[in-house]
């Protein structure tokens, strides 16, 4: 067991629990976008920022992957983290100006318009949490989809942009979608 | 390269051999009189040394001369022989070619000069004055510690990089190799090991500048096993080459580093993790690696100690991210280069989950030397916090293009204009980017800087592996910031928003802006784009990338606003901001320009000022560069 402090409050937890799993067991809210309690945490979409003091040192840390440790103190709503939260989704909404999930995220944060400008290339839906990815993998057993290029040019692909042989069409992809990129063909 | 097969003197039974096997390749490689020896770092071969040494070594023969090396471990003295090395640094003179033992420094050697060598070195006692180097009052400097790049430096790691012949071991033991590794075996236990290296004060030379001590005094306690030494040599920075040239002029002594380090904290297993675009860097590795398990120093039982170690090569596919640890072991693993979130120390769970020592190829090569040495003369060299030397790579607008080595604390004035020469034509200096991509860039006023890990973090920037870019007035540091983010957006792996679509929004910024569409509230726009890059991103490559936007908004905020306010390039570099116009006082209707402009943007006439008509001109700026008398501006 670990104790530390969550908004001013001491806890106790079980050595390895996220912080985001004691946020929400707690009732605190965190926003998340890449994140699944079904699945592997990744840390893709960066929302679940926190402020973490360790050994009198702050930092800035996705809640999804850190760990509860031993004497840290955790604040899930400061003026850093809100701030960065807040580029976040400007830049998300450069991405993805046309997905409903984003504008209404935004809104929850006061955001209606962005400051950045992203090429047509660089604009998707698709916010690459790789969601799909794990639900074919880890759930579905399936692995037909990864990521493929690095950078701006990173995109979700089935093996060598060709159809998957192993995908059996069972839409978790689709499911755990947060965007609703992703479309069934049911013909196929 | 030459392929010599190496006489095999014996396996090395016990420690102590060392010292006899020493001897004898010192006295084989003096019964050469003389050596002639032709640089072979990327550079100089890429200038022709190779077609030097190869007719120097014809010529020498024709001579009667016998120049196999190999012979000479069997036979009698010989007058003269030739050799390769590893890169000598000073690439910008390059090829080169020292006459040992005298240490006549010949630069800029070509085919065509080698009979001159040969017949002022063996007949006439002499040397060849116009291949010397030439000071700036045009005296000559016979020897390298003449030459003020070299007179500046402390040549200790790259000590063996340009004397010894990388692809021959029997070089290495002449030059105390192995004699630290004798000595650790012998006299010193693994704590006392961790101990000389966390006494020395040695910091981590890949960038961060992690003490290298406390990393292995962790993994000497780590319980699992089997532990794991790797070399980080995927060196990938824009205009950084001192791994590379490190591993290909002195490997064995990277690989003794190694060895120490597993006799230190107790691993079995190495590995190398290398650049595929860095071939010769690999072969010479290979062979390297090859030729210490022939002299029983890789392998089971290394010099009948029962200690086993031995080391293997991984070749990185070429992606930037890659030289962070974690996206380096998930390479390693055969997953995507990506990193993942570090909350355990990689000296408990590193490579395959198992205790690991990650250190960069300058720092493992820095170990021999503090075993030799010992701790207390390394740490007196340096400044309070960052001892010993650091190796730097000098590139841009400098005068001496090269490698170099300097004490830490040296300054970057003393870098930059007494060893690098300062900037070609006397132009002004503008700016150096320490660091590489993620670093930041310095003005003019902070030259008197020592630079030193800390005091390079506290002005913005970072040592980072070591590379340099030195800048002068031609530089537009907007264009430079664009330039390295640009970089960095090909090299981030995409998986965190901030760094991938952070990078790409930024790149946009700085895109507007050097198209004369910059608009005031930018520079506040990006700041705050930069602080959240740096708060959210995962790994180094994303929290370090806006270090070259903060850094010139920081030291040349004018310059951005002359861009944006004025739509003004001073340094005259993004095109759409500046206009070439003749200056009608100064023309003399030479029609110089006329004649050279490529797109016809002239108007001249004999004995008429000539004209430029923006819209056909290009901006190439070749009228200005061909005008004598300064007409076009």
């Amino acid at each position: 067991m670990v104790t530390f402090t969550l908004n001013g409050t001491e806890l106790e937890v079980k050595e390895g629990t996220t912080l985001l799993e004691v946020a929400r067991d707690q009732g605190i809210e965190i926003p998340t976008l890449c994140y699944h309690e079904e699945m592997s945490t990744y840390g893709a979409c960066r929302l679940c920022l926190v402020e973490v003091v360790r050994r009198d040192w702050p930092s800035i840390q996705p809640a999804c992957l850190y760990p509860a440790r031993e004497g840290i103190e955790v604040n899930t709503d400061t003026e850093r983290v809100r701030k960065s939260r807040k580029i976040l989704l400007e830049l998300y909404l450069a991405r993805s100006p046309e997905s409903q999930v984003i504008i209404d995220l935004a809104k929850e944060y006061g955001i209606r318009d962005t400051r950045f400008k992203l090429k047509e290339s660089e604009r998707s839906e698709c916010i690459l949490c790789g969601l799909c990815v794990r639900a074919c993998a880890e759930i579905s057993k399936r692995h037909a989809i990864s990521f493929a290029h690095r950078g701006s040019k990173r995109m979700i692909q089935t093996p060598f942009e060709e159809l998957a042989d192993t995908c059996v069409g069972c839409q978790a992809c689709a499911f755990v979608c947060p965007t609703g990129v992703i479309k069934i063909d049911e013909a196929d | 390269m030459e392929q010599e097969t190496i006489t095999r003197v014996a396996s090395i039974k016990e420690p102590s051999e060392v010292a006899a096997i020493r001897e004898q390749c010192k006295a084989a490689l003096e019964r050469r009189k003389i050596c002639f020896r032709v640089c072979a770092g990327t550079a100089c071969i890429a200038g022709g040394s190779l077609e030097v040494y190869e007719e120097l070594k014809k010529q020498i023969q024709q001579r009667g001369i016998n120049v196999d090396v190999e012979l000479l471990f069997e036979g009698g003295e010989t007058e003269a022989g030739a050799s390769t090395s590893g890169c000598h640094g000073f690439c910008q003179m390059g090829p080169l070619v020292r006459v040992e033992p005298q240490g006549t420094f010949y630069n800029k050697v070509k085919v065509e000069n080698v009979p001159d060598i040969i017949a002022a070195t063996l007949e006439e006692q002499g040397v060849v004055e116009d291949l010397l180097f030439e000071n700036k009052d045009g005296s000559r400097a016979t020897i390298e510690k003449e030459v003020p790049f070299y007179a500046g430096q402390k040549r200790i790691v790259l000590g063996g990089c340009g004397t010894i012949n990388p692809e021959d071991i029997r070089n290495y033991f002449a030059v105390d190799g192995y004699k630290a590794l004798a000595k650790c075996l012998t006299e010193m236990t693994p704590e006392d090991v961790v101990e000389e290296v966390k006494k020395s004060g040695l910091r981590g030379r890949g960038g961060g500048g992690f003490p290298t001590g406390r990393k292995w005094e962790s993994a000497l306690k780590a319980v699992g096993r089997p532990k794991y030494i790797i070399c980080n040599a995927d060196e990938g920075d824009p205009g950084a080459f001192m791994d590379r040239s490190l591993i290909e002029g002195n490997p064995q002594l990277v690989i003794e580093g190694m060895i120490i380090s597993a006799y230190g904290v107790g691993a079995k297993y190495g590995v190398v993790y290398v650049r595929a675009e860095y071939p010769l860097a690999v072969t010479r590795l290979f062979k390297a690696i090859d030729q210490a398990r022939e002299y029983g120093l890789l392998g089971e039982n290394i010099m009948g100690t029962g200690f086993d170690f031995d080391i293997e090569v991984f070749q990185g596919a070429g992606a930037f991210v890659c030289g962070e640890s974690s996206a380096l072991r998930a390479s390693i693993e055969g997953l995507p280069g990506e990193p993942t979130a570090k909350y355990d120390h990689a000296t408990d769970k590193g490579l395959w989950e198992k205790p690991t020592v990650l250190n960069n190829v300058e720092s493992f090569a820095n170990i021999p030397i503090i075993i030799n040495h010992g701790a207390d003369c390394y740490a007196s060299m340096g400044t309070e916090k960052s001892k010993g030397t650091k190796v730097f790579s000098l590139v841009g607008n400098i005068v001496n293009t090269g490698l170099i080595e300097v004490e830490m604390g040296t300054t970057l004035r003393k870098i930059i204009f007494e060893i690098g020469g300062g900037i070609p034509d006397d132009k002004p200096f503008k700016a150096v980017q320490t660091g590489g991509p993620s670093g930041g860039c310095l003005p003019a006023d902070k030259l008197d800087m020592p630079v030193d890990f800390d005091q390079l973090t506290e002005a913005g920037s970072m040592m980072g592996s070591g590379g340099m870019i030195v800048m002068d007035e031609g530089a537009c540091v907007v264009n430079v910031a664009k330039y390295f983010i640009e970089f960095c957006n090909d090299e981030s792996c995409g998986k965190c928003i901030s760094c991938r679509d952070g990078s790409a929004a930024l790149l946009n910024i700085l895109e507007r802006i050097c198209e004369g569409e910059g608009r005031e509230e930018d520079l506040e726009t990006m700041e705050d784009l930069c602080h959240a890059i740096d708060d959210a991103s995962m790994c180094g490559l994303g929290t370090s990338l806006p270090n070259p936007v903060l850094s010139t908004l920081h030291y040349f905020r004018d310059e951005y606003l002359a861009h944006i306010k004025d739509k003004n390039c001073p340094a005259k570099v993004c095109k759409p901001l500046f206009t070439y116009e003749v200056i009608t006082d100064n023309c003399k209707m030479c029609g110089l320009c006329f004649r050279n402009c490529p797109s016809d943007a002239v108007i001249w006439k004999k004995k008429e000022v000539a004209e430029i008509i923006q819209d056909k001109c290009v901006k190439c700026g070749i009228c200005k560069e061909v005008c004598k008398f300064d007409a076009v501006e």
